[in-house]
């Protein structure tokens, strides 16, 4: 399998800015390697960590100590993001853009020709279902459709590697559907899809592998059937991992 | 350089579908119109005052949308999010600051370039003439000195919190500059020591941003300024808007994005 992400015990301190406070370990020696067209899930609860590996892969946040690779290069060198495509939870895209600007923009920065931009941003637009608004600002978009756009600005470069930080949050369950799907079809494209979400049914449906975090620890790792083992679902296999107690009522 | 000019793009976009530049372009023009329709005192030079005060008008002007479209960019990228796919993308946090510098430049100019045609327009059609290699000297060390508040709220939109913060600040320290910076040596002399080296060392350090108020130029009609001092100042700019924006890209690159 060749490792399309890897993180090699990659350990994130934050200091506190007051005093006589510790520091907040927030991944402690994280190991972890994503093969080129999987479908990775990265599951934990709130903040266990998994926007802080994606911060650090995506170089926003210097590892303390430890290193990340994407594509074997250091997440460090801008060129590492080359290929990726990089989808942040809940974003407002500039308002004064229309959808096909929004998109041009960022095409621009990968230095796609001009040609080739034009057919990209009509494969996409069709693929998120946006054609018909392109030419509309963003700040008339609903909720749904700014995240369509977002996934969109997300593929703009033909990515290999996409980066997904919870795309499902705060959609109704069309949007979700939708969103669902555009993985799937990216995954039969064989994109390599790395990405976190709180909607363990999704996980479950759409991952070939997942891994859970807790408190910046790697639990667990492995497919969907191997992690679910004797459970009946992902579910519940996650609230084992995580050392959650259900109450039961005497 | 193609990542620089893509920032750059997008916020003269911004500049030109926000209301900001119209509402005040139109405001300078009503002032002016409705002062330019009296005729006071039967006074031929009465256009003087009316030129005064249409300059006085587009350079207040001038440093409100330099300095709210400036102190805006990056804490609206970060309150967005917008920053985040945008340094996911192989753009470097330099590229990003100086796209950011040039686009609220540039469009600095072009407000400026709409401003000076209307002053010329207003100006012309009471004096009939049109000393255009005047307008060129006053408008370029006018963009020039913009470039340097341009870079100078760049850097404290790094700093300060809120994008009022750094406006309120950067507003009172040009206001500061132009007003009092240049009779700084004069009252550092009148000082004991330390007080008078530090004086001494503010007026070193800062922009003399005043000596790129050439307004006098345009209003009396004075002689051109020899180019060899044009060119100084317009190289004195370039220096300080060149250290402006090296700190605000060191400031931002040890910046954490999350």
């Amino acid at each position: 399998m060749t490792a399309i992400l890897r993180t090699e015990k990659l350990r994130v301190e934050y200091r506190s800015r007051e005093m006589r406070q510790a520091t907040k370990v927030a991944l402690a020696g994280l190991d972890l390697e994503v093969g080129a067209g999987e479908v990775f899930g990265f599951l934990g609860p709130n903040g266990a960590g998994k926007t802080t590996t994606m911060n650090v892969l995506l170089g926003f946040v210097p590892p303390t100590s430890g290193a990340a690779y994407l594509f074997g290069i250091d997440v460090r060198q801008p060129i590492a993001r080359q290929r990726i495509g990089y989808l942040p939870e809940l974003t407002y895209y500039y308002k004064f853009l229309t959808a096909e600007e929004l998109l041009r923009f960022y095409a621009k920065i990968f230095g796609l020709p001009r040609a080739e931009t034009e057919h990209r941003i009509d494969q996409l637009l069709k693929l998120v279902e946006l054609e018909h608004a392109r030419k509309r600002p963003i700040k008339s978009y609903s909720k749904g459709m700014q995240q369509r756009v977002g996934l969109a600005q997300a593929l703009i470069n033909n990515p290999d590697l996409l980066v997904l930080d919870e795309p499902t949050s705060g959609l109704d369950p069309l949007g979700r559907m939708k969103v669902r799907e555009i993985i799937q079809r990216l995954k039969n494209e064989g994109k390599t899809v790395f990405f976190s979400s709180h909607e363990l049914g999704e996980v479950e449906s759409v991952c070939d592998r997942v891994a859970i975090i807790h408190q910046g620890e790697l639990k667990a790792i492995g497919r969907v059937s191997e992690i679910t083992g004797h459970h009946a679902n992902l579910e519940q296999a996650f609230l084992e991992i995580i050392g959650f107690q259900t109450s039961t009522a005497p | 350089m193609n990542n620089i000019f893509a920032v750059a793009g997008v916020v003269i976009k911004e500049l030109y579908r926000r209301k900001d530049f119209y509402v005040l372009f139109i405001v300078t023009i009503l002032i002016c119109l409705v002062m330019a329709s009296v005729n006071i005192f039967n006074d031929a030079k009465i256009v003087r005052y009316l030129k005064e005060i249409c300059l006085l008008l587009v350079w207040l002007s001038s440093l409100v949308i330099a300095i709210t479209t400036t102190a805006r960019q990056i804490p609206a990228e970060r309150e967005n999010r917008t920053l985040l796919p945008l340094l996911a993308k192989p753009l470097t946090r330099s590229q990003l600051i100086i796209g950011k510098f040039l686009g609220c430049w540039v469009a600095c100019g072009l407000t400026l370039l709409c401003f000076y045609l209307f002053f010329g327009a207003l100006s012309a059609s009471r004096e009939h003439q049109w000393p255009l290699l005047n307008y060129f000297q006053a408008a370029t060390l006018h963009w020039f000195m913009l470039g340097i508040i341009v870079a100078m709220t760049l850097l404290g939109s790094l700093v300060f919190a809120a994008p009022s913060s750094n406006s309120t600040i950067l507003f009172v320290i040009i206001g500061g500059i132009l007003f009092v910076g240049r009779h700084l040596d004069q009252v550092a002399l009148t000082l004991r020591e330390p007080v008078r080296t530090i004086v001494y060392s503010i007026y070193f350090a800062i922009p003399h941003l005043e000596l790129f108020d050439v307004r006098d130029l345009i209003i009396h009609n004075w002689p051109l300024i020899p180019w060899l001092y044009f060119s100084l100042a317009l190289l004195y700019a370039v220096g300080y808007l060149a250290v402006f924006l090296t700190g605000a890209c060191l400031v931002f690159r040890r910046k954490t994005v999350n």
